[in-house]
């Protein structure tokens, strides 16, 4: 049985996550444990909240995780994938971890369209093959809330979104994968999401 | 290759007392009507885009019953769940969003100590502090309110009331709404008093002048009746989602239903 390590910073919704790594077979950890994380087989970085508070709070463990992510699978998710990123524009400029070359932006104020990006929209793949995104559609709905978005090459993006602009909605960069977007909460496709993490990727 | 756009939202609300639904009109003569639960799961079969549970729980002993719906919601569903009702402090809140749900809603807690929104958007973020405000028509003169034209082109303006629609506040409705989004609220759930239980429709006026005064997300709700209701609300009010409660619960139309009406009108939603 895989064992995931959901890194818990006493925020928020970790509970579906939970859950839907559980459905897919997995053993989690709800853990900030760096010894924990570091016997795991698979790191899952969720996130809600503020770019800086997130990294305040994943500093205890930024070390551990660099250095598994180079023997591990590691996925962000919403703000745990902007985290992957180098650097955020979110309230000043802050660094972040650095798995992932790109940087997190504020999205453009443009009339009609409110921020966050709350609710279903679409992901469509940039790159075939990725065992993430194994049994999905060119096209698929899941569900966001964001109000930054992630800037990364093309070479790095799995699948992008639009609103207000294309911005990247699934990016990789070795075994750092980052999805905007809550597979948690995006029922069947989202479960799949899961599903692989856990088990093919 | 679809179109690539964010979808209008289609949200059921299920009234939640000691864990049992209920759904009562203009808040007042509640049924009891089964197991949130399985209500919620009926709604995401059906194509339900996020669920809000309302705990109107009165008694404080009773409230704890929520904290277990909401676990059980989140180990089988996986779609957004919005918590609302009785969340006074950002204990409250951690509770709820730790036990599975997505959002919270605060309401009459938020316009008596409206630093309740900072303090819980700072420490949860925005994206989960949704302000339900809840209005009233109000036709008396008032010159620092913000006038709304009627659909009969008389001025009024819309008051914010609290604990359930009972208590005036003198507060100006657009006024409220900038300032919570300023305060760092992530969405605003827009109840009007005057349409809530009538099934007559949204209150346009309104609903399109707060949707048009914030930068965030607005949800309308109140006075669902039918299928056209639903599009009025969102193409004339301009909401980015609409929450019905009783129009979904006695079965009088299905989620399914309304997709499929508004996508045959050309408006956005996830199939």
């Amino acid at each position: 049985m895989e064992r995931v390590a959901v890194v818990d910073y006493g925020l928020g919704n970790l509970r579906s996550v939970t859950r839907g790594l559980e459905r897919a077979g997995a053993a989690v950890r709800l853990t900030y444990d760096p010894a924990v994380v570091q016997a795991c087989d698979r790191i899952v970085l969720p996130g809600v909240g503020a770019f800086r508070e997130g990294m305040e709070h994943l500093r205890p463990l930024e070390r551990v995780i660099r250095e598994e992510a180079r023997r591990v699978p590691v996925l962000g998710i919403c703000l745990g994938m902007q985290m992957l990123l180098e650097s955020s524009e979110e309230h000043g400029t802050h660094r972040g971890l650095g798995l992932v070359p790109g940087a997190v932006r504020s999205f453009p104020r443009v009339r009609g369209f409110k921020v966050p990006h709350m609710g279903w929209n679409t992901i469509r793949a940039e790159q075939p093959g990725d065992p993430l995104l194994d049994g999905l559609g060119e096209e698929e709905y899941v569900y966001f809330v964001h109000s930054y978005y992630a800037d990364t090459g093309m070479a790095d993006r799995l699948c992008s979104t639009e609103y207000i602009l294309p911005f990247a909605s699934v990016v990789r960069r070795g075994n750092a994968r980052g999805v905007q977007f809550h597979p948690e909460k995006s029922g069947g496709v989202g479960l799949r999401i899961l599903e692989n993490f856990t088990e093919r990727c | 290759m679809g179109t690539m756009v964010l979808t209008k939202r289609i949200i059921p609300c299920l009234d939640i007392k000691e864990g049992r639904v209920v759904k009562g009109t203009n808040f007042i003569g509640l049924r009891d009507a089964g197991d949130p639960v399985e209500l919620a799961a009926r709604y995401n079969e059906q194509g339900a885009d996020e669920v809000v549970f309302l705990d109107i729980t009165a008694s404080s002993e009773g409230r704890g019953t929520i904290v277990e719906v909401i676990e059980r919601a989140a180990d089988q569903l996986f779609l957004p769940l919005t918590v609302g009702g009785g969340i006074r402090s950002t204990d409250d809140i951690r509770l709820i969003l730790r036990a599975g749900a997505d959002k919270v809603s605060v309401n009459t807690s938020a316009v008596e100590r409206p630093s309740l929104i900072r303090e819980a958007a700072e420490a949860f973020g925005t994206q989960c502090i949704v302000v339900a405000i809840d209005v009233r028509r109000n036709m008396e003169p008032n010159p620092i309110a913000t006038p709304v034209t009627q659909a009969d082109g008389r001025s009024c303006w819309y008051e914010v009331v609290t604990y359930g629609g009972n208590r005036p506040t003198g507060i100006d409705a657009i006024a409220w709404a900038r300032e919570v989004e300023a305060l760092g609220a992530g969405e605003v759930l827009l109840t009007s008093m005057e349409t809530d239980g009538t099934k007559d429709g949204f209150d346009l006026p309104i609903t399109a002048k707060v949707s048009e005064a914030v930068g965030i997300p607005v949800v309308a709700s109140g006075g669902v009746g039918k299928l056209e209701h639903f599009y009025d609300g969102l193409v004339i009010g301009k909401a980015d989602a609409v929450l019905a409660a009783s129009v979904f619960h006695y079965g009088e139309l299905t989620v399914r239903d309304v997709k499929q009406y508004l996508a045959g009108r050309g408006v956005p939603v996830r199939p």
